[in-house]
């Protein structure tokens, strides 16, 4: 079971002890290494175990990931603290997270074990949860609105659930701090919606699911490549963390994938070539063809 | 086996998102094989008209969680909200939108339940055993999954808008049950503004004709011309990611995994490589006309009429011709 006893405590207890007198901040960043979408193309699926294929594949920093981590470097410059990036990955994803401390983050968990392999989203944020609370007190947890290749956007809002804290999704701006009364302090961001924006007040500790119109991120500077090389990455699995090992990976994963396979898209595939006003004699025929003009 | 079937009925200023129509029909169709019945969630304030629509189209059971605050927000509360009825009730499958509030609602719902869900899908059926089956997109679509909860309840999925067929107008019979909120009031979270930007041409979902422009087409000034002969063909415009990365077209316009599902009479493409994510999001278009000076690009083994040519030469040409044939 989830230990939520701590929980119930008034919220500045997950900030330090010395509560909201304390300016620094302390930030998670949840970084995933996703297969490089220049590859996409070379993906097959094993007919026999119905799995991907995607061995050779490079993998890189997931896109959005890259935006949470450079609201994490803004805010630390000016407030001051401490960038932790988190991330569930085999080992080989080494590299994606010594990029990631190259950039600018001050610390790496990677979360490895055979166990987690497999774990669908909540499985995966159950993991990340254990992992968080380990890393407790924190401010703030950032992380991208979605994967590029599972897409799913449903990790960070399950990792806020698990933690019992507000998670915000869409985050097109984080505005400012508010230094708070005695519940703590709060952040004031804008949240894209289908008709604009919502400008919400949100108490911390929380996390926050970043889009990319939220900035502009940073690349590695050589200076920082060198620095990142001094920079500790620590390797957990399952047995530095309380978990329960039912609720991990292929097993304890509720949903279960029972069929993979590539679309078809069944299409006349009429090709032609020729002079601008050729073809275009022929587009102006297809559009009426289709009942238009 | 039973077969209660929930749907999450999300509104906007007084009406019912179209998603919600979509979703409902296909939770019908679901309720009817599984012998069960379909009921909706509803949440807000005034929801007496929408809740008439609701049994219209097909719901056998309103739950009315009347009296929310208007700016219904998908945090702590709402989600404990909504959790406590789940609980209270337990139905065996529970179908969101997969809009900006849903997207956020669904995966903390299923945290909260400890139940599987599974994002954007682009179809759903149940098989003999009476499990969901839930086809989603993986690697910008390049790949289809079906997934399955077979082991926890509910079995939750989302649905993007435009994705699934609305269902009709009928003559039911339907009942309504109004859910006393036990909220707790905690929350972390308080709006301070709500802003809203006018977007005044035909949403893509909606357009007959959609005019999609990628990387290939160049610059600025060839999108206006895709703009033109949008505006000429009474259509809208749409872009995949480099475009809107360069600024000629806006994040609303974007079709594909991470942007709008289309499925008009005709779409044309032009300077578009074809992506699988972006042609997922038009596969369902009646017909797709190709323009790339690449003949490798992927879009020509996926479109029924491609043609191969530079399209700064052609755009001026088909304008021209368009305009030509309105006159007449």
């Amino acid at each position: 079971m989830v230990n939520l006893s701590w929980l119930d405590r008034p919220l500045a207890c997950l900030s330090d002890p010395k509560g909201f007198f304390r300016e620094e901040m302390r930030i998670i960043v949840c970084l995933k290494p996703v297969p490089d979408p220049k590859y996409w193309k070379n993906l097959t699926i094993d007919p026999v175990l119905k799995v991907m294929v995607r061995e050779g594949m490079p993998n890189v920093i997931n896109p959005l990931d890259r935006n949470a981590l450079e609201e994490a470097l803004i805010i630390k410059e000016r407030q001051g603290g401490e960038v932790i990036i988190l991330s569930m990955a085999p080992l080989f994803s080494f590299s994606v997270l010594r990029e990631a401390l190259a950039i600018g983050g001050d610390r790496a968990i990677l979360l490895s074990d055979r166990a987690f392999a497999g774990s669908d989203t909540l499985a995966t944020s159950y993991i990340l949860s254990e992992a968080v609370r380990r890393l407790a007190p924190f401010d703030l947890i950032l992380c991208g609105n979605e994967t590029i290749d599972g897409g799913t956007a449903q990790v960070g809002p399950q990792l806020s659930q698990f933690l019992g804290m507000e998670g915000i999704n869409f985050i097109c701006k984080v505005e400012k701090f508010l230094e708070g009364d005695r519940k703590g302090r709060s952040l004031i961001v804008r949240r894209k919606t289908e008709h604009g924006y919502l400008r919400m007040e949100v108490r911390l500790p929380a996390l926050l699911s970043m889009v990319k119109e939220a900035n502009n991120p940073r690349y590695a500077t050589f200076m920082g490549i060198l620095e990142a090389e001094k920079k500790e990455i620590q390797v957990w699995n399952r047995n530095d963390l309380s978990i329960d090992s039912s609720r991990i990976g292929l097993t304890g994963s509720p949903t279960k994938m029972s069929n993979l396979f590539m679309p078809e898209l069944k299409r006349k595939k009429e090709m032609v070539k020729g002079t601008p006003e050729v073809v275009s004699n022929l587009i102006l025929e297809k559009i009426h063809q289709v009942g238009l003009l | 086996m039973s077969g209660e079937v929930w749907i999450f009925a999300e509104h906007h200023s007084g009406s019912l998102l179209e998603v919600t129509f979509e979703i409902l029909g296909k939770g019908r169709e679901i309720a009817d094989k599984l012998k069960g019945s379909l009921s909706a969630i509803l949440m807000g304030r005034d929801l007496e008209e929408m809740t008439q629509e609701l049994i219209d189209f097909g719901v056998d059971c309103v739950y009315l969680l009347e009296g929310l605050h208007p700016n219904l927000y998908p945090g702590q509360e709402m989600v404990g909200i909504l959790c406590d009825l789940i609980k209270k009730c337990s139905p065996d499958i529970l179908l969101m939108g997969a809009t900006s509030i849903g997207a956020e609602l669904a995966p903390k719902v299923a945290a909260k339940l400890n139940t599987g869900l599974s994002a954007h899908c682009i179809d759903l059926d149940v098989d003999e055993k009476g499990h969901l089956l839930q086809i989603v997109p993986a690697f910008g679509g390049g790949v289809l999954a079906t997934i399955t909860c077979p082991d926890q309840k509910p079995q939750m999925a989302t649905v993007k808008s435009g994705v699934l067929r609305a269902g009709s107008r009928g003559t039911r019979n339907g009942r309504t049950v109004q859910e006393k909120i036990l909220g707790n009031g905690e929350s972390g979270i308080k709006i301070l503004e709500t802003f809203k930007e006018e977007i005044a041409e035909i949403p893509l979902e909606k357009a007959e004709v959609v005019i999609a422009g990628g990387w290939g087409a160049g610059g600025k000034e060839q999108w206006l011309q895709l703009e033109e002969l949008a505006t000429l063909l009474k259509g809208a415009v749409g872009a995949t990611r480099p475009p809107v990365d360069e600024g000629w077209a806006r994040e609303f316009q974007m079709i594909g995994q991470s942007g709008k599902t289309v499925r008009p009479k005709l779409y044309i493409g032009f300077g578009i490589s074809g992506v699988m994510h972006h042609m997922v999001g038009i596969q369902d278009s009646d017909f797709i006309i190709a323009v790339n000076s690449d003949p490798e690009a992927e879009i020509f083994r996926m479109c029924d009429f491609g043609v191969e040519g530079d399209l700064k030469e052609i755009l001026p040409f088909l304008i021209q011709k368009i305009k030509e044939k309105i006159k007449k």
